[in-house]
C-alpha cells in the first residue's frame, strides 16, 4: 500500500481548505502521489465549512459568496488519484530526513475510535489553517457568549443559531461576515462592534487599489448590513456581559485610540448571544515542533516564515494558507497550488516546472494579496490599552478559570515576564485547548511588565497537536523503521 | 428573506430523530453534530467548570476550545461540536472533570 513503510505517498497534506485541497489536487495532476489527512468529514476547511448529505441542503452555497470556486475544487479532488483520509486529527508529524516523513493522526469524528495510523511521506504540506484569536472580557465565560467563527462554523455546519438576538463584536474583517451571516440566516444582529477604526485601511491605499475584489467583498457586506439596518459601531468593544446562567444583554464602550476604554461611555444593549473574536491565529504547532521559524505578523500574531516557494525553514515541509499568516481563502488557494508546483520539481528533479508563465502569475497574486492581507492585519492589530476593560475576576484561561487578577499577581508580585512563566505560576494555558484561547491574552498581560512593553515571539509549542489518549499510542503498531527497527540494525 | 437557518439552505433533511439531554427529549436532523441540536433546542450549555461549577456550551464551534465537553452514552469528555448525533444518544451535562479519556 502506498503510504506504508515500503512504499510513502509523494506528498502529504495536512488539512483540507482551501490551501490543502488546491495543493493536494495539483500535486497529483502533476503527478505526485498524494494523501490528504484532515480532521473534518468533509473538505472544505473552515471558510467552505457546510452541512452534511444528511440536511439535505439544496442550497449549501448560500452562506458562501463563493461556493462554485469551492465545488470546482472538490471535483477536481474527486476525479484525481488524492487518497482524502477524512475524519484524520494529526497530532505530530516526524522527520527522519528531507524526504522521509511520518503524519501521525487519531481517527474518527472527535479522534476517538481508538485507530491511529501513521503515514510516510516523501514531503508534507502544512495546511493547518487557523483558530480565532479571543481577548477576554468581564462576562465572556457566559453560555451565549460564542466565537463569531464559531457561530458561523455552527451556522454553516449544523443550520442553527446560538440566538435570535446577536451582537457581534471583536476586531477584524470577519465580524461583518459572521453579521451578514446571521442576518442572512434569520437573526436580529443589532450592532457590529469593532475596536479597530475602519479609517486603518486608509493609511493603505496602494494595497486596496490593487485588490478591488475585497472592497467588492465589503460592499456586499455592507449593503446587506445596511438593510437589516444593522449599526456598525466602530472604536467600540463590549465590556460587559449581564445574565446569570446565559446572555440577557451586554455593554458596549467607546474606546481611546489603544482601545482604552473611555469611562462613562457604557451603553446597555440587549441580546440573548454574543459572537465575538478578534482575529485569527495561524496553526503553526506541527512546524514549530520541528523547529521551523516563524515571523511576527502585523496583528502581532506568529505565522511560519515561509520562502518564495512556500517552503518552511526546514527542507521538504511547505506550508500554504493561514499557517502563514491570515489572508483569506483565494490566497490559501493561490498558496497550496504554488507549494505543489515547488514540491513537484523538487521531489521530481523538474526546476523547469518553477519558472513557467503559470508560476509566475501565481507568484505575483500571492505577493499581491499577501501585501492586501498584512495591510488589513496592521489595521486590526489590537491596541495595548484593551486590557483596561479587563476586572480582576474577568476569567483569561478558560479551561483552567484563572482570572485577571492571578495573572496579574503573577507578573507584578512574582516577576512573571511571558506567557510560558504566567503558566507554571498559574496553570493559564494549561488546559484542554492548551493556551489556544488564552494565549495572546496571557502573553500581553505578561508583556506588561517589560520594561519596553513587548510581547516577546512565543509561537505555539505543543509537542502534542490534539489531545491523545494514552490507549492510542499503546494501540500504534509497531513502526519496523522505527528506532528498534531494521534500520538501526 | 430566510426565516432560520434551514430556510436559508433550502434544507430537505432526512426525518429527525431524538436524543435526550439530561432526560429530556431534544429533536435532532440527521448530520447535526451533538451541540448543533442542542442550540437547535435552545440548550447553550452542557457541562459545569470544575472549580466554580458555572456552565458550559460551544464556544469555538470547531474543536479547538473544549469548552463543549459533554457526557454522551456514559462517555465523558467528548466534544459536542464534533460529535454526530446518534438516535437515541443520551447526552448528560459533563460536572467537573473526567480524566478517564484525555491523557494530556
Amino acid at each position: 500500500m502506498t503510504g506504508s513503510p515500503s512504499e510513502p505517498y509523494d506528498l502529504a497534506v495536512v488539512g483540507a481548505g482551501p490551501a490543502g485541497l488546491a495543493g493536494a489536487v495539483t500535486a497529483a495532476e502533476l503527478g505526485l502521489s498524494t494523501v490528504l489527512l484532515d480532521a473534518s468529514g468533509r473538505p472544505g476547511g473552515q471558510y467552505f465549512r457546510h452541512p452534511a448529505p444528511g440536511l439535505g441542503a439544496t442550497r449549501p452555497g448560500a452562506l458562501h459568496h463563493d461556493w462554485p470556486a469551492f465545488t470546482a475544487l472538490r471535483r477536481r479532488l474527486a476525479a484525481s488519484d488524492v487518497t482524502h483520509l477524512a475524519h484524520h486529527h494529526v497530532w505530530t508529524v516526524t522527520r527522519r530526513a528531507a524526504d522521509d516523513w511520518t503524519v501521525h493522526a487519531l481517527t474518527g469524528p472527535d479522534g476517538d475510535d481508538g485507530k491511529p495510523v501513521r503515514i510516510r511521506a516523501r514531503a508534507v504540506l502544512l495546511a493547518t489553517g487557523a483558530h480565532e484569536r479571543h481577548l477576554p472580557f468581564p462576562g465572556w465565560t457566559l453560555p451565549g457568549v460564542v466565537g463569531a467563527g464559531g457561530a458561523q462554523a455552527m451556522l454553516k455546519a449544523g443550520l442553527v443559531l446560538p440566538g435570535r438576538r446577536v451582537v457581534v463584536a471583536g476586531s477584524g474583517p470577519l465580524l461583518l461576515a459572521v453579521a451578514s451571516s446571521l442576518t442572512a440566516a434569520g437573526a436580529h444582529v443589532p450592532e457590529v462592534v469593532e475596536a479597530a477604526g475602519y479609517l486603518g485601511y486608509a493609511r493603505h491605499p496602494r494595497a486596496l487599489a490593487t485588490n478591488p475584489h475585497k472592497l467588492v467583498e465589503a460592499a456586499v457586506h455592507g449593503t446587506a448590513l445596511a438593510r437589516h439596518r444593522v449599526r456598525l459601531r466602530p472604536r467600540s468593544a463590549v465590556t460587559a456581559v449581564h445574565g446569570t446562567d446565559r446572555v440577557e444583554a451586554v455593554t458596549v464602550s467607546r474606546l481611546g485610540p489603544d482601545w482604552r476604554p473611555l469611562p462613562g461611555t457604557g451603553r446597555r444593549v440587549p441580546c440573548d448571544a454574543l459572537a465575538v473574536g478578534h482575529g485569527l491565529v495561524p496553526q503553526t504547532e506541527l512546524a514549530t515542533g520541528l523547529g521551523c521559524a516563524t515571523r511576527r505578523t502585523p496583528d502581532g500574531t506568529d505565522a511560519l516564515l515561509l520562502d518564495a516557494w512556500q517552503e518552511t525553514t526546514v527542507p521538504g515541509l511547505w506550508a500554504a494558507g493561514e499557517t502563514g499568516g491570515t489572508g483569506g481563502w483565494q490566497l490559501a488557494r493561490v498558496e497550496g497550488e504554488l507549494a505543489a508546483v515547488a514540491v513537484t520539481a523538487r521531489l521530481r528533479a523538474r526546476p523547469g516546472l518553477t519558472t513557467g508563465r503559470r508560476v509566475r502569475d501565481l507568484a505575483r497574486r500571492r505577493d499581491r494579496m499577501r501585501a492586501f492581507a498584512e495591510a488589513m492585519a496592521a489595521a486590526h492589530a489590537p491596541g495595548a490599552g484593551w486590557t483596561g476593560w479587563l476586572t480582576d475576576d474577568t476569567e483569561v484561561c478558560r479551561c483552567e478559570e484563572v482570572t485577571a487578577g492571578r495573572v496579574r499577581e503573577a507578573v507584578d508580585d512574582l516577576g512573571a515576564r511571558d506567557a510560558r512563566t504566567v503558566k507554571l505560576l498559574t496553570r493559564a494555558g494549561m488546559g484542554w485547548c492548551q493556551g489556544r484561547m488564552c494565549g495572546a491574552a496571557v502573553a500581553a498581560l505578561a508583556a506588561a511588565g517589560r520594561p519596553d512593553g513587548a510581547v516577546p515571539p512565543s509561537p505555539a509549542r505543543r509537542p502534542l497537536a490534539v489531545p491523545v489518549p494514552l490507549a492510542a499510542l499503546a494501540a500504534l503498531p509497531e513502526d519496523p523503521d522505527g528506532p528498534d527497527g531494521p534500520e538501526d540494525h | 428573506m430566510a426565516r432560520t437557518p434551514a430556510d436559508l439552505a433550502g434544507a430537505e433533511p432526512d426525518p429527525p430523530f431524538e436524543i435526550t439531554f439530561d432526560g429530556r427529549p431534544v429533536p435532532a436532523l440527521p448530520g447535526q453534530t451533538i451541540a448543533a441540536a442542542l442550540w437547535g433546542a435552545g440548550i447553550l450549555a452542557w457541562r459545569t467548570t470544575r472549580r466554580t461549577g458555572r456552565p458550559r456550551g460551544a464556544f469555538c464551534g470547531i474543536g479547538q476550545c473544549f469548552d463543549c465537553l459533554a457526557t454522551v452514552n456514559g462517555e465523558r469528555n467528548r466534544r459536542a461540536c464534533l460529535t454526530p448525533a446518534r438516535p437515541g444518544d443520551t447526552v448528560t451535562t459533563q460536572e467537573g472533570h473526567g480524566h478517564d479519556r484525555l491523557a494530556v
